[in-house]
């Protein structure tokens, strides 16, 4: 489902993000990367969602060559993709549905569909109750739950989540995380990067270790 | 069909909604475009107006005879025997000092100053097309008529037409000049409130883009806020000149009561109205599509 094979990334001024980087994650499988801050956890994500393209090597996702989509191509590979970030990357300008809406739009469903499905993934993360709020007034495990709401609106064959429960105590982190295991059990593949090693030993899956751009066993 | 139907709605219920939200700055924006094209308007109604004056005017030159006051209908027909017989007279008519009176008085309008006219002053008249528009042609068969027996006076007359045409052609030329100029400070204000739109969306723009949203997908709503922008400053220009050109018909209508006649400038016609509107439209669209692909590259999260 996700592959890497020797992938390098570079960014301009000569830093070296990812070096020579190769693994697998199979259909229905949840990993982790961990690692140190600047270990390249972030970028590794953005290659796999199309955010940056590799410097060297392939990054297949679902069969397609992602360092050589077409820019027409990437929105299309990115609906497929559910992504779960640190920060929320919410809109404070409207309230949690309508955040939820959003992909449903972008995809150009129906509106009573949309409604439906949105609602329901609200549901699924227990913010049916709040659906008219701004997602301003909610706490950070509830924005951290409607972020997760709105990637999985869309029914992703995969799950990209960058530090999930990194604002999160330990509860709520735990929270997350039953509801990622949750959609693993149900078939979606995910691929989470934490440093909280700790909190995804209890987990299982395959667990990548990065450091200094490098995989360690 | 149906999904794009939907994102062409809910991009539209977008702009409508940010419209509303902000009305005054939005009446603004659409108030200094109307403006703005209200002067290429106002002479463009104003050059349609003269077009249409002169548009009665023959431009093709005429040469017109007089007779005597009182010549008698033997020496009417005696010139119209010798004018069938002048190879450089392409037609003529003749017209009748009472039909020329009548003609006058509804042309004018002044039926007050024949009333007080104890008789017709006007002479019976030949009206003249010559085969030839050369100047140098013309005045020589001008000397020809001057000669022809029982003649008071001939007039050449059609330069004065001429420069007519020639000013409203000018006058064509100086409202596509403006238009043009004014259209690029259309799409100057247009690509500046749609740029601080993008600005303002800024975040939005990058959450839409890194969750799967195309370029036209964002593009759109920006797309409607130019062609909004532009429709609303259409229609704010045509109102601008609409009521100028009312306020102007009042001391027209005047001014033409002191001199018994009645002349008002029409307003601007549908097909005048209806492609200010396609013109303003087009341009806002065009504006906004300009400032959003430049901008869209900036931020766009889409390698």
């Amino acid at each position: 489902m996700i592959s890497f094979s020797q992938v390098c990334k570079h960014y301009p001024g000569g830093h070296e993000a990812l070096r020579n980087v190769s693994f697998t994650v199979e259909k229905g499988e949840m990993a982790f990367i961990t690692g140190p801050t600047g270990a390249g956890k972030s970028t590794l994500l953005k290659l796999v969602a199309a955010i940056e393209k590799p410097s060297s090597g392939s990054v297949v996702v679902s069969g397609q060559n992602v360092g050589k989509l077409r820019r027409g191509a990437v929105p299309f590979l990115r609906r497929n993709l559910g992504l779960i970030f640190q920060d929320h990357k919410l809109l404070y300008d409207r309230s949690a549905l309508e955040n939820v809406l959003l992909p449903l739009h972008i995809a150009g469903l129906p509106r009573g569909e949309s409604l439906k499905r949105a609602r329901a993934a609200l549901d699924k993360v227990k913010l049916l109750k709040l659906e008219k709020a701004n997602p301003i007034s909610l706490s950070g495990g509830e924005q951290q739950r409607l972020c997760v709401a709105r990637a999985i609106v869309n029914r992703p064959a995969i799950v990209l989540a960058d530090e999930p429960t990194g604002n999160l105590d330990a509860d709520y982190a735990s929270e997350i995380m039953e509801m990622f295991r949750y959609f693993n059990q149900v078939g979606v593949t995910l691929l989470i990067a934490s440093h909280d090693e700790q909190l995804i030993a209890g987990y299982g899956g395959n667990t990548l270790h990065l450091v200094h751009g490098e995989l360690r066993p | 069909m149906t999904s794009w139907l939907e994102q062409h709605r809910l991009a539209l219920g977008l702009i409508l909604g940010r419209f509303a939200r902000a009305p005054f700055s939005s009446l603004l924006a659409m108030l200094v475009i109307g403006v703005a094209l209200s002067l290429p308007l106002s002479l463009y109604a104003l050059v349609g107006n003269i077009k249409a004056l002169a548009g009665n005017i023959k431009l093709e030159p005429q040469i017109t005879l007089f007779m005597p006051p009182g010549a008698s209908a033997d020496s009417v027909r005696q010139i119209e025997t010798q004018l069938k017989e002048l190879k450089t007279v392409r037609q003529f008519r003749f017209v009748p000092r009472d039909n020329a009176l009548q003609d006058l008085l509804k042309n004018t309008g002044l039926t007050d100053v024949a009333a007080g006219l104890d008789r017709n002053p006007l002479p019976d008249a030949f009206v003249i097309e010559p085969q030839s528009v050369n100047p140098g042609e013309l005045e020589s068969l001008r000397n020809t008529l001057l000669k022809l027996p029982k003649v008071d006076s001939v007039l050449l007359d059609a330069v004065w037409a001429k420069r007519l045409n020639a000013m409203v052609s000018l006058g064509r030329d100086i409202v596509l000049i403006l238009a043009v100029l004014l259209g690029f400070a259309l799409l100057v204000i247009t690509g500046n409130t749609v740029r601080l739109q993008i600005l303002s969306q800024r975040e939005e723009i990058e959450i839409s883009t890194l969750i799967g949203a195309t370029d036209a997908f964002i593009r759109r709503p920006f797309l409607y806020h130019g062609i909004l922008q532009g429709l609303g400053g259409g229609l704010a220009a045509w109102l601008v000149v609409s009521l100028g050109l009312q306020l102007l018909n009042v001391g027209i209508g005047d001014l033409a009561k002191l001199y018994d006649a009645q002349f008002l400038i029409r307003p601007i016609d549908t097909t005048g109205i209806l492609g200010l509107l396609v013109f303003s439209s087009a341009l806002g669209w065009l504006g906004a599509f300009l400032a959003v692909e430049r901008h869209l590259r900036k931020i766009g999260a889409n390698p």
